[in-house]
């Protein structure tokens, strides 16, 4: 068959998402901001939820999340996007409200505001990127980053003694009442990819129930903070990462997966 | 032996940091600073000479580690940008109204909000008028070239020890990325015995506990402090410090400091070429601020620019001082942009009084 | 069941050049250009367009989602 019978209307079975802008997206080559961002664009219109949604961007790479995105966005100084999201969802409790934060953003200097909104139960989604590094500013060391792990800040490796060891704030936050569903995801793979964008779904739908708060985490990959092509980061983020940072659902209904 | 460095302005504050026999730095990534706590990671200054090096989880973790840190008498210093050193706020009000000594490093990016990462010195109102609740001030060092910046932590700490006070460095993104000759300050010893009449460092036989708190119930207690914060801070008039540059003869004085000075020093030399006589003052001390100096200008002189890259913030300074005397204009550079030595020459063409 | 046929478009512009897609495609139909396009990238095309199956996994994990797949099933 030739190439240009293929290529016809009728057999259209993917393409890019109209939720996404038609700007070029600023992330690096191969980075997973791009990928997630699409996601939740892709569950955005398939709800056909655009005129009821409204994004929160961070500080940090996907501090341009509203460039891409084409749903009305505020951007939230660094940490703040959960409170952000609460004054909104407060006061628009039929609204879909989401914020979309990285490592530093959400466990460094957001870490209260994360733990409060969780243990509120506010009715937002909140979207973890964890990539275990700073990757806007340079490649600083992350609450994230893993033991031994090369960073701008910690460039002989993580050393746990001096600087902490990384900690999982997502199974933290799943202890607290307030949070309903919370889950790790990837988005490296086209499987992973399918279960994440499922995961999207499922934490969206939450919001209509107004059970509690959906949380999923996003373990990712920064090559260029991390020095490695996007192909050896996404095996490197396979072989380190996830051993730390299991894959799956932590909490699903309000009940913890492993008691 | 001098020994000289060609480096960043930000590696310079870090390496002036270890040199000056600091005892600890606490800080947060934001751009355009990052490299002075990557740089103090890369020298392991623990092994050099013991220094802490801490990245904390916020810049408001950082500035009450600060807090917590010079109460124990020791030197401790952070770094942050605009954004950043707002959060910082809270804490400087309680350094400064516990009258512990530290020193606070603010590369000025535009804003307000999150701003650019573009170069600005937007923030000279936080920083010389209070920024953080209350009646106090900062000591506020604007250094102008990365040799400022080397010498200028050690400075700060001798004026913070002196005054026990915050003492500011005020810079700005473009000196915090430039690279310049710098010759660096020899190594100091860290201090190992603290003032006892105040330090927290554990209560001996020999002495009363002490207490670091900015708390004063007491409506008269409150009163006295107040009231010896103001003749502190009166009193730092004698460490006022600027530089002239081609003023004795001037008719017209531009008022700069940072890099904006930098770049009149060019509008002077370009001035001057056109047979003006055009001076310059360049504060390095912005609180201090050299008043007294621009009031003794002003009887001599015909008009005074105020040169910033802001929309109108030192220039309230000048025209206090110049007290009605002669005009004071004002050339503002906003939004991370940098004026270039013509666009400054055409406003002082436009204002300047003596003609060709 | 025959396999599908399929095919995909690059929009060559936006590709980064990643890769991602290359060594995620089942088939081994993806390859990169030795041409560059605008920002100098190398750009993802149909190395082997008769493996294509329409299978959508490059799409899928393009992080740009610069790729548009057809497919057509046969009988």
């Amino acid at each position: 068959m030739e190439i240009k019978e293929i290529i016809r209307p009728e057999n259209l079975v993917y393409k890019r998402t109209p939720l996404l802008t038609d700007a070029n997206l600023s992330y690096c080559p191969g980075c997973g901001h791009g990928t997630i961002h699409r996601l939740i664009m892709e569950v955005v219109e398939e709800m056909g939820i655009q005129d009821d949604t409204i994004g929160i961007a961070p500080v940090g790479c996907a501090v341009l999340a509203y460039d891409f995105m084409d749903i009305d966005c505020s951007q939230a100084a660094h940490g703040r996007a959960p409170a952000v999201a609460t004054g909104i969802k407060r006061l628009w409790p039929d609204k879909y409200v989401f914020t979309y934060q990285g490592d530093g953003d959400l466990a460094a200097i957001g870490t209260g505001e994360t733990i409060h909104a969780c243990n509120r139960g506010e009715n937002i989604t909140i979207f973890f990127v964890n990539n275990g590094i700073y990757g806007m500013t340079g490649g600083q060391m992350a609450p994230t980053t893993l033991e031994g792990m090369k960073s701008s800040t910690s460039p002989y490796g993580r050393n746990n003694e001096t600087m902490g060891p990384p900690y999982k704030i997502t199974e933290m936050i799943a202890q607290l009442q307030g949070t309903y569903y919370v889950t790790r995801q990837a988005v490296h793979k086209p499987g992973p990819v399918r279960k994440a964008k499922k995961a999207i779904r499922k934490a969206l739908e939450i919001q209509k129930e107004k059970k509690g708060l959906s949380f999923i985490e996003f373990v990712s990959n920064c090559n260029s903070g991390w020095k490695m092509t996007p192909n050896d980061a996404n095996m490197w983020m396979e072989e380190h990462m996830f051993p730390f940072y299991p894959m799956g659902d932590i909490k699903v209904d309000g009940k913890l997966v492993n008691g | 032996m001098k020994e000289l460095a060609l480096m960043k302005g930000n590696e310079a504050i870090a390496e002036a940091a270890i040199r000056a026999g600091v005892d600890g730095y606490f800080g947060y990534p934001i751009t355009p600073q990052s490299e002075v706590m990557e740089y103090l990671m890369l020298q392991k200054p623990e092994e050099r000479t013991g220094m802490v090096v801490l990245q904390a989880e916020s810049e408001v973790a950082s500035i009450n580690m600060l807090y917590g840190a010079a109460g124990t008498g020791k030197k401790v210093m952070t770094s942050s940008s605009s954004p950043g050193i707002s959060l910082m706020q809270e804490g400087i009000s309680y350094i400064a109204g516990a009258e512990l000594p530290c020193v606070i490093v603010n590369v000025v990016r535009g804003g307000p909000g999150l701003g650019t990462i573009q170069p600005s010195q937007a923030d000279y109102f936080q920083s010389t008028k209070g920024g953080g609740h209350g009646d106090y001030r900062l000591i506020v060092l604007a250094p102008a070239s990365v040799q400022e910046m080397a010498d200028f932590v050690d400075l700060g700490f001798e004026l913070a020890f002196k005054y026990r006070n915050p003492a500011l460095i005020l810079t700005d993104g473009l000196i915090g990325q430039m690279m310049e000759k710098v010759e660096l300050p020899p190594q100091k010893e860290r201090v190992s015995e603290f003032d006892q009449s105040w330090v927290t460092t554990g209560k001996t036989k020999d002495r009363e506990r002490n207490i670091i708190t900015s708390l004063n119930l007491d409506p008269d207690l409150q009163y006295e402090h107040n009231l010896k914060l103001k003749a502190k801070y009166d009193s730092m008039e004698q460490d006022v410090m600027f530089e002239k540059i081609q003023c004795d003869d001037a008719d017209f004085i531009l008022v700069a400091y940072g890099s904006s000075a930098r770049i009149c020093q060019k509008v002077v030399e370009l001035a001057r070429s056109k047979g003006k006589k055009v001076g310059l003052l360049r504060p390095q001390t912005l609180f201090p601020f050299p008043g007294a100096e621009i009031t003794r200008m002003a009887r001599r002189v015909k008009g005074m620019m105020a040169v910033e890259l802001s929309s109108g913030q030192m220039v309230e300074d000048v025209k206090l001082a110049v007290n009605g005397r002669v005009p004071v204009y004002h050339y503002g550079m906003v939004g991370g942009k940098i004026h270039s030595p013509d666009d400054v020459i055409e406003a002082v063409e436009e204002k300047y009084i003596g003609g060709y | 069941m025959a396999k599908a046929k399929g095919a995909i478009v690059v929009d060559v512009e936006r590709c980064k050049g990643c890769q991602v897609c290359m060594v995620n495609c089942p088939t081994d139909t993806i390859g990169m250009a030795a041409e560059v396009n605008g920002k100098g990238y190398h750009y993802a095309y149909m190395k082997n367009p008769e493996s294509c199956t329409g299978c959508t996994n490059c799409a899928v994990v393009c992080p740009d989602g610069v790729i548009t797949v057809y497919r057509v099933k046969q009988n």
